[in-house]
C-alpha cells in the first residue's frame, strides 16, 4: 500500500509540474506580456523597461522556474485590474467554490448511487426505466438551460428558494443541483452496470450460500466491488464539475472562482486568471490522487500493483 | 439412521424464449447422516439445478416445484425467504465448482470465514477467529492464522478451493452440497481435495452431497449414487448395486469403460455414448434416453416411464424392461 500510495504521488506531483508549465505558458499566448502590462499609449522604451524590471527579458527557463518558485510560496502574482496580490482574491473566493462543489457532488451521488443499486436490483422495471429517463434527460440537458428553469420555478414562480447571492446555504441548493445534476446520468448508469456485473457473479452467490442478510449481500458484498469504478469517476467528474462552475456561478450570481474567471477574462485580466486555472487544476490533481487512495483501499488487488 | 435431507418429486421450471424448460423432473433421493450420496449424469443434466434448487438459490426466473424437501425433518418448501437464510450456511452449506471467483476479491479469507459464523451464531470476533484457524488447519492449510489476513488473488486455486470447504463447515452444517468441487482445479490436485471433503465428510458425521464427472471418485467415496439423465434421475442405489449390477441402459453405458468397482481408472468420464439428449423444452413423454438405447422398444416412445424397483431393495431404476431382463443385460455386458 505505501509503496502503492507512493507511486501515485510521484505521478501526482508529474501531472502537477506539468500543468504549471500549461499554465506558465498562458501568459505568453495573448501575445507579448510586457506590451500587454503597458498599455496601448506606452513607448517602445516603457516597454523596454517593464520588460526588464518584470524579468520577461531573462531566459524562459528561468523565468519559469523563479514563478514556479513563487507560486510555491503563494505569491502568484499581481493583478494590474484589481491592484491587489492574486494569491489573497483567489484563496479568498476558493472556499465559495469549493462549498458548491462539495454541494453538488454530494447531491449528485445521493441521488445517483441509489437510483442506480435500486436500477440494478430490478432491472427492467419501473424503477430501472425511471432511472434510465432521468439519464438520459440529464445528459441532453445543457446545465445553463436547467439552471435556468430552476431559477423560474423554485425562485421566481414559487419563490422557495433564493435566486443569487451567497448569503446562507439555501443560496447554494439550486446552483448545487444545476451543476451536480449534469454529473448523475454517468455515476448512476455506471453503478447500474456495476451492480448488475456484480450481482450475478459467482461470490455473490457464495454470500448467498452463507445464509448472509440481504443488505449485507448488496451493500457489504455487491456495492463494494461495484463501487470501484464509480470513485475514479467521480474525481473526473468533480474535474468537469469545476469548470461547469464558471457557467453556474455567473448565472446564480455566486461570489466564487467561477464567476472570477468569468470576470477576469472579460477583463483580460492574465494573472488571475493564470492563478485560477493553477489553482483549480491542482485541486483536481489532489482529488484524482485521493480517488487512487480510496480505490486502493477498496480494491485490495490495487495495492500491489 | 436418520434423514438429513429428503428430496421428493423435484423440479424445476425455467421460462425460456422457445417455452417453458424442464431441466430437472420428478427428482427423489434422501441423504441420511454420515452418508455420501452422489449425483452423477453429464453436462447439462440438471445437477446443479438441483443442488440450487435445494438451496433455494435457483436463478430469479427458475421455478421450484416439489412433494417434498425436508432437512431434519422441516419443511423448507414453505419456509421464509428468511427462515431459508437462517438455514442456509447454517445447517446446510454449499461449495460451488469455481473457486477462483467464488471468494469476494475485497474482503480477507479471515473476514469471510468469520462472517460465516458470525451471522449465525452468537460468538465474539475472537472465537471466529479461532473456529477459522481451527477449520483452515484442518483443510490443510499450513500457517493458518497469517492466511487469515491474506485476500483471495493472493491463493493459488487449490487453496482457494480448501478455503471455501473450511468455509462451509464454519458453523457445522448437517448437510454440505459440493457441486463439482474439483472440476476447475489441477488433476493432481483433484483427488487430494476430494479425499479431504470424503474424510471431513466421516469425521464430522454430515450428510454430503457430492456432484461429480469422476466415476473412479463415486467408486471410492459414494454411499449412495444417483444417476441423472436429462433431468430426472434414472437410477438410484446402493453404490455397490449401482456398480455391481447397474439397471438402466444408460448406467450400464456409463460403467462400460469400468469392469470392476475398485478397480476404477481415476478419471473415467461420462459420455461416452453415442446419440444426444433430447431437448427439455415443453412437454416430453415417454424415454428420455430411448434415442440412444439399444434396447428401445415402441412403448417406450409412448408410455411415462417411472421409478420402479430393482431385484434388491433401495434400488429404483427408470425403464420398462423388467428386472430381470436388466440383471441379465447387465451380466451379458460383464461377460462380453
Ligand atoms: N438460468 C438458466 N436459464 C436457462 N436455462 C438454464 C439456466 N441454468 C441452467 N439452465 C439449463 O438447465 C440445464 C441443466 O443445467 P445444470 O447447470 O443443472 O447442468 P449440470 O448437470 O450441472 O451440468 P454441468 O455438469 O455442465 O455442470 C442445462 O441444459 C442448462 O442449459
Ligand atoms: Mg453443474
Amino acid at each position: 500500500m505505501f509503496v502503492y500510495a507512493l507511486k501515485r504521488l510521484g505521478v501526482a506531483v508529474l501531472v502537477a509540474i506539468t500543468v504549471s508549465m500549461v499554465t506558465f505558458s498562458l501568459l505568453y499566448l495573448s501575445g507579448d506580456p510586457a506590451m500587454a502590462l503597458a498599455g496601448e499609449s506606452a513607448t517602445q522604451q516603457d516597454i523596454e523597461n517593464i520588460r526588464r524590471v518584470y524579468g520577461f527579458d531573462r531566459p524562459i527557463i528561468l523565468q519559469y522556474l523563479s514563478w514556479a518558485w513563487g507560486a510555491l510560496h503563494g505569491h502568484l502574482g499581481y493583478s494590474n485590474y484589481l491592484r491587489t496580490d492574486v494569491a489573497a482574491v483567489v484563496f479568498e473566493r476558493l472556499p465559495t467554490t469549493m462549498t458548491l462543489g462539495a454541494a453538488a457532488i454530494s447531491f449528485a451521488l445521493i441521488l445517483s448511487i441509489p437510483l442506480g443499486v435500486l436500477a440494478a436490483m430490478r432491472p427492467n422495471t419501473v424503477v430501472d426505466r425511471f432511472a434510465l429517463t432521468l439519464a438520459v434527460v440529464g445528459q441532453a440537458l445543457p446545465s445553463f438551460w436547467f439552471a435556468l428553469i430552476l431559477i423560474f420555478w423554485l425562485g421566481i414562480e414559487w419563490r422557495l428558494l433564493p435566486i443569487t447571492g451567497t448569503e446562507s446555504w439555501k443560496n447554494f441548493i439550486m446552483p448545487a443541483i444545476a451543476l451536480g445534476y449534469y454529473v448523475t446520468p454517468g455515476v448512476m448508469r455506471l453503478t447500474r452496470a456495476g451492480m448488475l456485473e456484480v450481482l450475478s457473479s459467482d461470490y455473490i452467490r457464495t454470500a448467498r450460500a452463507k445464509g448472509l442478510r440481504s443488505g449485507t449481500v448488496l451493500f457489504k458484498h455487491a456495492l463494494r466491488n461495484a463501487i470501484i469504478p464509480v470513485v475514479a469517476l467521480t474525481a473526473v467528474q468533480f474535474g468537469f464539475m469545476l469548470g461547469g462552475s464558471i457557467v453556474i456561478e455567473t448565472i446564480f450570481a455566486i461570489n466564487g472562482l467561477g464567476y472570477l474567471a468569468w470576470e477576469s477574462i472579460q477583463r483580460a485580466d492574465m494573472p488571475v486568471m493564470q492563478a485560477i486555472v493553477l489553482v483549480l487544476a491542482c485541486i483536481y490533481i489532489v482529488l484524482t490522487f485521493l480517488a487512487d487512495m480510496l480505490n486502493a483501499f477498496l480494491d485490495p488487488r490495487i495495492r500491489v500493483a | 439412521m436418520s434423514a438429513v435431507l429428503e428430496v421428493e418429486e423435484l423440479s424445476v421450471d425455467i421460462p425460456v424464449s422457445a417455452g417453458l424448460l424442464h431441466p430437472v423432473q420428478g427428482v427423489s433421493f434422501t441423504v441420511n447422516r454420515g452418508e455420501t450420496v452422489c449425483i452423477v449424469g453429464e453436462s447439462g443434466c440438471g445437477k446443479s439445478l438441483t443442488a440450487l434448487a435445494i438451496m433455494d438459490l435457483l436463478p430469479s426466473s427458475a421455478r421450484r416445484l416439489a412433494m417434498r424437501l425436508l432437512l431434519d425433518g422441516e419443511d423448507m418448501l414453505n419456509a421464509s425467504e428468511r427462515r431459508m437464510s437462517d438455514i442456509r450456511g447454517s445447517k446446510m452449506a454449499m461449495i460451488f465448482q469455481e473457486p477462483m471467483t467464488s471468494l469476494n476479491p475485497a474482503y480477507t479469507i479471515g473476514n469471510q470465514l468469520a462472517e460465516a459464523l458470525t451471522r449465525h451464531r452468537r460468538v465474539s470476533r475472537e472465537q471466529a477467529r479461532e473456529r477459522a484457524v481451527f477449520l483452515l488447519e484442518k483443510v490443510g492449510i499450513t500457517a493458518a492464522a497469517s492466511r487469515l489476513r491474506q485476500y483471495p488473488h493472493q491463493l493459488s486455486g487449490g487453496l482457494r478451493q480448501r478455503v471455501m470447504i473450511a468455509m462451509a463447515l464454519m458453523c457445522g452444517p448437517d448437510l454440505i452440497i459440493a457441486d463439482e468441487p474439483t472440476t476447475a482445479l489441477d488433476v493432481t490436485i483433484q483427488a487430494q481435495i476430494l479425499l479431504l471433503l470424503a474424510s471431513l465428510q466421516k469425521e464430522f458425521q454430515m450428510g454430503m452431497i457430492l456432484i461429480t464427472h469422476d466415476l473412479g471418485v463415486v467408486a471410492r467415496v459414494a454411499d449412495r449414487v444417483a444417476v441423472m439423465y436429462a433431468g430426472q434421475v434414472i437410477e438410484a442405489g446402493d453404490a455397490r448395486q449401482i456398480f455391481q449390477q447397474p439397471m438402466h441402459p444408460y448406467t450400464q453405458g456409463l460403467l462400460d469403460c469400468i469392469p470392476v468397482p475398485g478397480k476404477t481408472q481415476r478419471g473415467a468420464h461420462l459420455g461416452a455414448i453415442p446419440g444426444i439428449v433430447p431437448t427439455l423444452i415443453g412437454d416430453f413423454i415417454g424415454c428420455r434416453f430411448r434415442e440412444r438405447c439399444n434396447y428401445a422398444m415402441v412403448d417406450c416412445v409412448s408410455e411415462e416411464v417411472s421409478s420402479r424397483d430393482a431385484v434388491q431393495s433401495g434400488h429404483t431404476y427408470r425403464c420398462l424392461l423388467g428386472a430381470q431382463q436388466c440383471a441379465d443385460n447387465a451380466k451379458r455386458k460383464a461377460s462380453a
